[in-house]
């Protein structure tokens, strides 16, 4: 039993460092800057959207280092935009390998996430020398950091599984997700700091702050460049509201991947 | 199960959902809440109450003409489909993969899909890297290695794919129909492949249509027709049975569109009997019925096989038998013996008939068909039964 545990664990291990490393060279072939437009394309978005909301409506009046904390936004959206994005096709577009081999599922949809994490962390090259450029004061919990980065890769993971399983019977989530995410662009405190919505209708930051993904931003924030975010902690100041990010975020997953190990047999059939 | 036996298939069925339209969108999921539960699809029986065992380091054949549920008995085998009842247990190890050249991309170099093939079958970037050479060289693509995929030929990507799979080290290998690609060349390579595997006592499950080579490796094969297996056994017998299968509609109708004539008489029956394996005669009976009075009547036959050759024909009046007149409504039956020596194959009948010195009545080119199976085989066009002696002095 233990021995057939570790055949299989090894070749799902095997595989999943196959389909990254093919995954890294099929993604920017042919392109003349290659790699070097995984780090482009962020920072283009970044100096638009800097150039529109920071220059133009000044929202980042309040905050300091809004450049930084607008890349940080930007950074960890696009993150877990890229791995929910090809979840979504991740099972259906491999439905050739599916209907010919017999293998781990739901390797493919770790693969896609582990090379967008690849990517994040090539990023965060260019984020930090934005921050030493800016001058960020680093603190002492900054490694804490990890933890949300952890917590980031869970829900991202948890939403691809889902999504990818979801996929294969109903097409029209592809299109019901790009509105979500489209939405959730704005929704989420990315371009402007949630202190703007607090003073305005402070109900509304905190139905903001359900979503996981706002508290994570927020939190890493707060983390690496200004203690003077708002957290999930200090929007609801008390009670045990505070277990709802993570708590939400692991239960998701798990339901997520049980779902997907569930319909996971059917997908060689019904692709 | 018992200690000798890799696979064992018990009871499996496999049906398929095939729906009506497309039906995977979340409008006709909300549309069909409330509703009475329309079916939207169709079920399919792809394989009906499948049931075998093969032993450890049994060469096992399964033949079936296409869409008979072969491929499907595989991949359930294969743990890629789930049979939708009954259950399929194996002991040893299974290669991942049925075909050939899984996973290959052809934006990749060759070089790159050998490392993406060889994790395929379970392999470690280590262990490709340790087995590399060899594999090229069994591919003779020494020099294409670092070009792309897309710019290899068919056969070259054949090559490679077929010199990773070669590697695998299971105890059950799934090969489905390998040998229906590549040149001859690349053909004996694969025989040479399978006699290595059954030297090795390598569990092997064959799928195939070539018959030839079944009843070359195979220890023992089943034969799957419309869901079921109808037959399982002796590759030989199996083959046999195969080949059976597309004639088992035996004896059909030729067609119409080959008739022309004056309109003065027409053929009303043909019948061919008696060219079974067994039968040393055949007979072709014929009915030519008379539209109006005629004279000088003379009635014959062709056979050609399925390459349209003519092997002979028969008409009365080189017999010198007379037929001097038909009248209105009145009828001739012909009827023809002639020895069995017709090898195995699709033949045809062409009907003729003539009045007044040469006028045709009617011309039927293809009256009938009729398929032959014989147990003594001839690569020539017709099969006589020859006697022969031998005198030693």
């Amino acid at each position: 039993m233990m021995e057939k545990f570790k055949q299989r664990y090894r070749y799902s291990l095997i595989l999943l460092h196959q389909l990254v490393v093919t995954d890294f060279k099929l993604r920017y072939q042919g392109s003349t800057l290659g790699y070097v437009w995984s780090l482009l394309r962020p920072l283009f978005m970044f100096v638009i959207l800097y150039l529109v909301f920071g220059v133009v409506f000044n929202a980042g009046a309040t905050v300091p280092h809004y450049p930084v904390y607008l890349l940080l936004g930007i950074l960890l959206w696009n993150y877990f935009s890229e791995v929910t994005n090809n979840g979504i096709q991740a099972i259906s577009s491999k439905g050739d390998l599916l209907r010919k081999l017999n293998f781990p599922k739901y390797v493919i949809v770790l693969a896609g996430s582990i090379s967008a994490f690849i990517n994040l962390v090539i990023n965060f090259v260019v984020l930090i020398a934005f921050m030493a450029f800016a001058g960020v004061e680093v603190h002492w919990h900054a490694p804490l950091f990890l933890l949300i980065l952890a917590e980031m890769f869970v829900l991202s993971i948890g939403v691809a599984f889902l999504l990818s399983a979801l996929y294969v019977r109903f097409r029209d989530i592809g299109y019901v997700w790009e509105i979500i995410m489209q939405a959730g662009f704005y929704f989420t405190p990315i371009l402007y700091p949630i202190t703007l919505v607090i003073e305005r209708a402070p109900f509304i930051a905190q139905i903001q702050m359900f979503n996981p993904m706002a508290q994570i931003i927020q939190d890493a924030r707060y983390l690496l460049i200004t203690p003077q975010t708002a957290t999930f902690e200090q929007i609801f100041s008390s009670g045990w509201y505070r277990l709802w990010p993570i708590g939400v975020t692991i239960a998701f997953t798990i339901l997520a991947a049980w779902y997907f190990r569930r319909q996971s047999p059917k997908f060689a059939e019904e692709i | 199960m018992d200690d000798d036996i890799a696979i064992k298939v018990d009871g499996v069925y496999k049906d398929f959902k095939l729906p009506h339209e497309q039906s995977n969108s979340l409008k006709s999921l909300f549309m069909n809440i409330g509703k009475k539960r329309r079916k939207g699809y169709e079920v399919q029986h792809a394989l009906k109450d499948i049931s075998f065992e093969v032993k450890k380091g049994e060469f096992f054949g399964i033949v079936g003409r296409n869409g008979s549920g072969k491929s499907t008995l595989l991949k359930i085998i294969a743990e890629i489909y789930r049979p939708t009842k009954g259950e399929v247990t194996k002991s040893g190890r299974l290669v991942p993969f049925i075909e050939l050249g899984v996973g290959f991309n052809p934006e990749l170099t060759g070089r790159e899909n050998v490392y993406l093939n060889g994790a395929l079958l379970g392999f470690s970037k280590k262990e490709v890297e340790a087995m590399y050479d060899d594999i090229v060289a069994f591919a003779e693509l020494e020099k294409f290695m670092d070009q792309k995929l897309k710019n290899y030929s068919s056969g070259m990507q054949v090559r490679l794919a077929f010199a990773v799979a070669i590697r695998a080290n299971a105890e059950i290998m799934l090969i489905d129909e390998v040998l229906a690609v590549g040149d001859a060349d690349f053909q004996r390579k694969c025989f040479d492949y399978f006699k290595t595997l059954k030297k090795q006592g390598t569990t092997v499950i064959f799928v195939s249509h070539d018959m030839e080579s079944v009843k070359e490796f195979c220890d023992r094969a089943i034969l799957i027709s419309e869901s079921v297996v109808i037959h399982d056994g002796d590759p030989s017998d199996v083959a046999q049975e195969y080949n059976r299968l597309f004639i088992s509609d035996k004896q059909r109708k030729g067609t119409d569109a080959g008739r022309w004539g004056d309109g003065t008489a027409k053929f009303t029956s043909v019948r061919v009997d008696g060219f079974d394996s067994d039968s040393e005669k055949i007979t072709i009976k014929s009915t030519l019925t008379g539209l109006t009075n005629i004279e000088g009547i003379s009635v014959g036959f062709m056979l050609r096989n399925i390459e349209d050759k003519v092997l002979f024909g028969f008409n009365t009046k080189e017999e010198d038998v007379k037929i001097s007149h038909l009248k209105k409504g009145g009828a001739i039956k012909v009827t023809w013996t002639l020895p069995n020596i017709l090898p195995n194959g699709t033949f045809m009948v062409d009907l003729a008939a003539s009045h007044d010195g040469g006028r045709t009545s009617e011309w039927w080119r293809d009256a009938a068909r009729f398929n032959v199976t014989t147990t003594k085989r001839t690569r020539f066009i017709t099969n006589p039964r020859a006697a022969v002696s031998v005198d030693e002095e």
